[in-house]
């Protein structure tokens, strides 16, 4: 390690400063250096490249945000917290969380996807600091930040009600975590504000900042939310149900706001929400749990294609997968008594059918027959009611393409179903035993 | 006018007819009391109209030195009172076990007759020939000398007052405050965490604003209730207030009505219009100083 790398200096920087000392003219270095950090200071007085007058009058500057890595891995390791049980009958402990284990990309949006009560939001909780696991340990990128307290871990959160002052204004909002800065981090009034300005314009309410919060809609609100959270250049964003207040218009745009801002900042994002359609179309990756357990990890369509388990499989996608009783027995899968497909090396066994709603397709010999009981135009396409003896819900939904014509008034309709979208599932442990691809 | 409105009229009549008879009468009658000379309500006679009632009244010693005691009460009970039970009520709400207990600890002296108070509070601070009472006592422990706070020195007297005061009507205001207290969004409290917001800031600038349509509350009719005071002063100091030099705005308005001095019903009527000027100024001057401070969210 060089006296340089001693202090603070990335490896990088040292090296383009070595290798091409002609072209690191002021600006640059400006640019690459965090003015946060004295060590920084006197390493340029150490290199003899004088300090730039602009840097004497300013101690501390906005850092330039691609230069520094601010944002970070997130690891959980083995976390697990239990609350004690309320019920006398009950189990003594009940693990909101239990032994979760996950590493969270640096400078992704992570969705954290599951029914109520199944501990996203403790996990969050554990996440920000402002509960403390049972066990287990949780880093930010090397440093293990378990024990550290809320206030240092370096987390913006945006709470489900937003949790915005409302005796403030939008501007006394944002300024307040600022505000709370002491010591060497305190900061002047002008700083203050250009921080906040810069948030404000990121989440585009910049004309905004006079009003209380109670004058603004539910999405302003929202953002209001993210600004404030955003402020302190957190290490890592947590955003706990963001869209459930908003409406249904209002919360498409907010989810493409939500990953514009989290492009532009590159701050490891994780947020927390049990619609699955929300997680899916904005998160680089998603965390399906259940009961504290995670289910599945993966990218959206990975585990939207490929689901581990029955639950997973039943919580992605709307309209929900179609489930039936089936069996495997002479190397084709069964439902009722119709022979659906050929299987491969599985022995004969009870087992559940999921079929996505996209895995129907109309035709005149399918293997397929159900028992039709309405059809549903809905524009782009259509949706196919129909009933099985076999089927665990009392109706089935096959979405096909609405160039198809369906007659209503024909009793039974037979479909042929598409391999890939076709799951099955060990009838006890309910997982998934098998894809069906060609 | 609409025509269905005389229904409207109707059903209100009941009690527009008892407010009328009971509220408004009264207060008309005694503001026209207050001008007339020497009225008498068994012969329904006055000598004459004028404002001689407002000044017999305010150049009596005794008036005056009820309106200085009302004062110093109201100055001293009010504050200390409302951040005393704020003080409680945050250490209530931040208190898990025993919180019930405590809770029901600090309501009961809403429950208990005043006079009785009083009477415990006179076996406390009494001084007579046989002892010299508990308080004294205990001041005797850290080298006092014996005070007789009941028939002593004015500021003795004063002090035992204005404890009882703030004693009595604590409870109220506790239990306003920690209902308050509660409904406070804890996200907000979470929020200000993550933020590293530090203790004092969080109540400063969190939970004040918050509570402070309660606090608000509290402090009118704290005001209102302290320069109505007349039983606190009565149960301590018996029923001669003027005697003890210890006597209240509405005090004297009783004396002059029915006590030794009694018969007076102008006088009386006089001295209670300069009691709701008082309160009335006190209350605007509060509202005004209300518009910056409290937030009606």
């Amino acid at each position: 390690m060089t006296e340089l790398e001693k202090k603070g200096f990335s490896h990088n920087f040292i090296q383009s400063i070595v290798l091409y000392p002609e072209k690191m003219d002021e600006g640059r270095i400006l640019k690459q250096i965090d003015f946060r950090f004295p060590v920084y200071y006197e390493g340029m007085k150490a290199m003899k490249l004088g300090c730039p007058t602009k840097v004497k009058s300013r101690r501390y500057t906005v850092c330039d945000r691609k230069n520094k890595e601010k944002t970070m891995k997130v690891i959980l390791q083995n976390l697990t917290k239990k609350f004690p049980g309320r019920s006398k009958n009950g189990p003594k402990e009940i693990a909101a969380v239990d032994d979760f284990s996950f590493e969270i990309p640096d400078g992704k949006l992570i969705g954290l996807l599951g029914p109520s009560g199944c501990g996203k939001s403790t996990t969050l909780n554990l996440l920000c600091g402002l509960q403390k696991p049972t066990s287990g340990k949780i880093f930010f990128g090397e440093e293990d930040v378990t024990d550290l307290p809320a206030e240092k871990r370096g987390v913006g959160v945006v709470f489900q009600n937003y949790a915005l002052y409302p005796h403030l204004t939008v501007k006394q909002n944002i300024l307040f975590p600022l505000e709370n800065l002491k010591g060497a981090q305190k900061l002047s009034k002008a700083e203050m504000m250009e921080k906040a300005n810069e948030a404000a314009r990121l989440v585009q309410i910049d004309d905004l900042m006079e009003r209380k919060p109670s004058e603004l809609s539910g999405g302003q609100q929202q953002r209001v939310a993210i600004a404030r959270a955003l402020v302190k250049r957190p290490r890592v964003l947590l955003l706990d149900e963001p869209l459930s207040n908003l409406d249904a218009r209002l919360r498409l745009q907010t989810r493409e706001e939500i990953r514009r801002i989290q492009r532009e900042t590159k701050i490891t994002t994780i947020f927390v929400t049990h619609d699955q359609e929300e997680a899916m179309s904005i998160s680089d990756e998603i965390v399906v749990m259940k009961q504290g357990v995670i289910q599945q990890t993966g990218r959206p369509q990975e585990v939207y294609d490929a689901p581990v388990n029955l639950f997973v499989a039943k919580f992605l996608g709307t309209p929900p997968i179609n489930v039936f009783q089936g069996r495997i027995k002479g190397q084709k899968l069964y439902i009722g008594e119709e022979v659906i497909m050929e299987t491969k090396d599985l022995p004969d066994q009870e087992v559940f059918v999921g079929v996505r709603p996209e895995g129907f397709v109309l035709s005149k010999d399918g293997s397929f027959s159900c028992e039709l009981k309405g059809v549903e135009v809905m524009g782009r396409d259509i949706s196919v009611v129909c009933a099985n003896r076999a089927s665990v819900n009392p109706t089935i939904r096959a979405i096909i393409s609405a160039e198809n014509k369906v007659d209503a008034s024909r009793a039974l309709v037979r479909f042929t179903l598409k391999p890939g979208k076709v799951f099955v599932f060990h009838k006890e442990t309910q997982e998934r035993i098998c894809f069906l691809k060609d | 006018m609409d025509k269905k409105n005389w229904k409207g009229w109707l059903y209100l009549l009941p009690a527009i007819l008892f407010l009328g008879f009971f509220l408004v009468y009264p207060l008309v009658d005694v503001f026209i009391y207050s001008f007339e000379e020497g009225y008498n309500s068994a012969s329904q006679t006055y000598f004459g109209t004028g404002l001689y009632n407002y000044s017999y009244v305010l150049h009596d010693p005794y008036f005056l030195q009820a309106v200085e005691n009302t004062f110093i009460l109201v100055l001293i009970t009010v504050p200390v009172s409302t951040g005393v039970a704020l003080l409680i009520s945050m250490g209530l709400s931040s208190i898990k076990p025993l919180r019930d207990l405590y809770q029901t600890i600090y309501f009961l002296p809403y429950v208990t007759n005043t006079l009785a108070v009083g009477l415990v509070f006179m076996i406390l601070f009494k001084k007579t020939a046989y002892t010299d009472g508990l308080i004294n006592l205990m001041l005797s422990w850290f080298g006092g000398n014996a005070i007789d706070f009941i028939d002593g020195p004015y500021p003795a007297k004063m002090f035992v007052l204005c404890f009882y005061t703030i004693w009595v009507v604590l409870p109220f205001k506790i239990l306003i405050l920690t209902s308050a207290l509660a409904s406070v969004n804890r996200d907000y409290y979470n929020a200000a965490k993550v933020d590293g917001t530090s203790g004092f800031r969080i109540f400063r600038k969190i939970t004040l604003p918050m509570i402070s349509p309660m606090i608000f509350y509290l402090v009118i009719t704290g005001f209102i209730g302290a320069f109505k005071a007349y039983s606190d002063a009565v149960a301590l100091f018996g029923t001669d207030l003027n005697a003890a030099g210890m006597n209240t705005i509405v005090g004297y308005v009783y004396d002059m009505l029915y006590g030794n001095s009694g018969g007076y019903p102008s006088y009386a009527s006089a001295a209670a219009i300069i009691l709701f000027a008082i309160v009335l100024t006190i209350t605007c001057i509060n509202l005004l100083i209300s518009r910056k401070k409290v937030h009606y969210v």
